[in-house]
């Protein structure tokens, strides 16, 4: 019987424990233990800087990126600049796509932009995918894996920019799709493919810190020709992908209303919430209850005699 | 009830047509099939259920209007969005009876219990009609556990536990009619408990629906988009829960006369008296909670544009107006008032779903959402079988009716 009682009670504390366990996230897995919460991320993370000042609207980054991950030929060829005649976004068949928008003045030259995933430093998308399918790498890029991915698209809805596209005309094994920042080759030592074959230097990988430095360099360097923000830079906590431009960004169809919070800070303080019902609900839920059974039909308080009278 | 009595000893078939087939023979049930609402019910299948199949074999572009820019649609802002709101009516009712001790509402808590259960169940039908791989969504529940700092990971959770926790608040039912008596002694017992976790369940995964939308800032509109989402969608819940059960007690005890056992107007009515006064005690803060949520976005100069003006439309007509019908509905004790105002209310719930979801959602976006016809017929389908459903399982189920033999234990 003794031994009965204590295997009881063990069960009940291992169950206990990981009904918390799940409720509170700690079987999570490790990951990284972090000294601070407001941990900057991997100091020698890559990422990408877009000069659009540089930006020839040659669409070869989007022929490179096509070819270097396998694509279906485009709906229009890489060759025609009619395609700039409206505006694109990125699709299941293009994970980068260059854009055309008007310069500053009547007589201002076109400005091009390119868009792809942003690479945030903190990822809305990866604090939105219940399974855990879109992660942000040591390395910088913020990579996608289908292998468990149920296709709520919430990811697609989370994030501030047009980096996700999904593959709505698969029926049987749809997929989100993005750019990787060419992550098997930057693993291999390699450059991104767009940043390969870009004819001006317009689109340039390396080191984020690095490239941040070149960047408010050329702004230095060239007040005139540059607005004075390096886009990415603090926008919704940082991105991966930096951008100079010689327009406002909001003209090239960046948002100028992002703020610096990363977005996984949004839904933290409900998060937090979460456990506090999970252990005051029951609680204060059964004691309204007790409280309520010493009460007879009509309200009135019906004492112990009273009830042992019934 | 001699029949009823005897059946269990007389073996299974003289249980199935006194259980299955309402005690009439086989051809006498079927031709009792054919209504007016069975023909409709029928033509609406012959449409969606081909849909249906097309949806699965040709994918989601075959069938909907979801794009890059608008990956949600028709399906998650009605079917999932709304159908959990309109779905509340279970743990509403079951926590005023079982917590608050109000047994006035006992008699409804059973086809409130009925609908939560089957709403939640037709809201995750909806919701594999929207997945990408709808056959995947037992994963964040028994396979991984990584996307545990999600939002969603927590509403899969517990749409899961609380199916289950309906289920088992509801079971005695099924017991009953089953004629499984120790079973359904047990069963009792697990109610209050249920009804804690269900109330539990309820109150994070309504207002999860809500948080959703806390990483969507700039896709909301700004009247609409509040750090307070979370707690609108809990509140309204609560007001939506109220005012299904008033539609559905007075369209059940209507239709399924013969079955709500000794059929009693009046008890109805002071139920739908008492459960219109708490939907107005419940209007009134949640109209001052938008308010204020407004007001600390600073968003009031949009009032005048014409988001602005359906959001008025939203916050005068389906918000403060039933406020202010309910309370006149039971200061006159106007019960046709009160129902007429419950309807008025469901309509207002899913307008603000489908406010938050699809019409003020990418509402600066170039490329806007409008769902195809076909999206809507799969959700009417959708709809159709629920009902069905809810219908086959009153007609046998002890839900409207005390069991014989069954007397209420408290």
């Amino acid at each position: 019987m003794k031994n009965l009682e204590i295997s009881r009670r063990r069960f009940l504390q291992g169950s206990g424990a990981l009904v918390g366990a799940l409720t509170l996230g700690g079987l999570a897995g490790p990951g990284p233990v972090l000294a601070a919460e407001d941990f900057q991320g991997y100091p020698d993370r890559f990422g990408m800087l877009t000069d659009t000042t540089k930006c020839l609207g040659c669409r070869i980054c989007e022929a490179a990126c096509n070819k270097a991950n396998g694509l279906p030929p485009p709906e229009v060829p890489f060759s025609d600049q009619k395609v700039f005649d409206r505006k694109r976004r990125t699709t299941a068949g293009a994970l980068t796509v260059v854009n055309r928008y008007r310069g500053t003045g009547a007589s201002a030259p076109p400005v091009f932009r390119k868009i792809q995933c942003m690479h945030c430093n903190e990822p809305a998308c990866a604090s939105a995918c219940l399974v855990g399918a879109l992660k942000k790498t040591p390395e910088g890029p913020v990579l996608y894996d289908e292998s468990f991915c149920i296709g709520c698209r919430y990811c697609m809805n989370a994030c501030p920019y047009t980096g996700l596209a999904y593959e709505y005309n698969d029926p049987l094994t749809p997929a989100v799709t993005k750019c990787t920042m060419c992550y098997k080759r930057i693993k291999d030592g390699g450059t991104p493919a767009c940043a390969e074959a870009c004819p001006t230097k317009a689109t340039v990988f390396g080191k984020r810190a690095d490239l941040l430095e070149i960047a408010h360099d050329r702004i230095r360097q060239s007040p005139d020709k540059y607005v004075p923000q390096v886009f990415g830079e603090h926008e919704a906590g940082g991105a991966g992908w930096l951008y100079l431009a010689s327009v406002p960004f909001q003209q090239l169809d960046l948002p100028d209303d992002l703020g610096s919070t990363p977005y996984p800070e949004f839904t933290r303080d409900w998060l937090l919430g979460v456990p506090l019902v999970l252990i005051l609900w029951p609680t204060l839920l059964m004691g309204i209850r007790h409280f309520n059974q010493r009460l007879g039909d009509n309200g009135a308080i019906v004492t112990a005699e009273q009830e042992v009278k019934k | 009830m001699t029949t009823r009595q005897m059946a269990p000893k007389t073996g299974f078939s003289s249980w199935a047509k006194d259980q299955i087939l309402m005690g009439q023979t086989l051809g006498d049930y079927l031709s009792s099939l054919l209504t007016p609402f069975n023909v409709i019910a029928f033509l609406i299948l012959t449409v969606g259920v081909p849909l249906a199949y097309i949806r699965f074999s040709q994918g989601l572009a075959a069938t909907t209007n979801l794009s890059d820019t608008n990956p949600w649609g028709l399906w998650i802002g009605f079917d999932v969005m709304s159908g959990v709101a309109l779905a509340a009516g279970g743990y509403v009712v079951a926590t005023a009876v079982h917590i608050f001790g109000l047994r006035k509402y006992e008699a409804v808590v059973r086809p409130a219990l009925l609908t939560g259960f089957l709403g939640y169940l037709f809201v995750v039908i909806g919701l594999l009609f929207d997945l990408g791989r709808p056959w995947r969504l037992p994963i964040p529940v028994f396979v991984t556990v990584a996307g545990v700092s999600s939002v969603l990971f927590l509403v899969a959770w517990h749409v899961f536990l609380y199916l289950t926790c309906q289920f088992v608040e509801f079971s005695p039912a099924v017991f009953e009619w089953l004629g499984w008596k120790k079973v359904r002694a047990w069963a009792i017992k697990l109610t209050v408990g249920a009804t804690v976790f269900g109330v539990m369940l309820s109150t994070l995964h309504q207002s999860a629906l809500g948080a959703l939308f806390l990483l969507m800032p700039g896709k909301v509109h700004p009247l609409w988009y509040s750090p307070l989402i979370p707690l609108f969608f809990f509140i309204s819940s609560i007001i939506a829960g109220l005012s299904m059960v008033i539609v559905e007690s007075t369209l059940s005890h209507r239709i399924f006369n013969g079955r709500a056992g000794h059929h009693d107007p009046e008890k109805l009515n002071q139920i739908t008296l008492g459960l219109g006064k708490a939907a107005a005690l419940v209007l009134f803060p949640y109209f001052w909670l938008k308010a204020i949520g407004v007001m600390h976005s600073n968003s009031w100069t949009l009032i005048g544009t014409p988001m602005g003006r359906w959001f008025l439309v939203e916050m005068l007509g389906f918000v403060m107006l039933p406020c202010v019908l309910f309370l006149v509905g039971t200061v006159r004790r106007s019960v046709n008032l009160v129902r007429f105002t419950a309807v008025l209310t469901i309509i207002g719930i899913i307008v603000n779903r489908l406010n938050v979801s699809i019409i003020a959602f990418n509402w600066n976006a170039a490329e806007r959402y409008v769902p195809r016809w076909t999206e809507i017929a799969i959700t009417v389908t959708i709809v159709t079988v629920g009902l069905l459903t809810f219908r086959w399982i009153v007609n046998r189920l002890p839900v409207l009716r005390e069991h014989p033999e069954y007397p209420p234990e408290h």
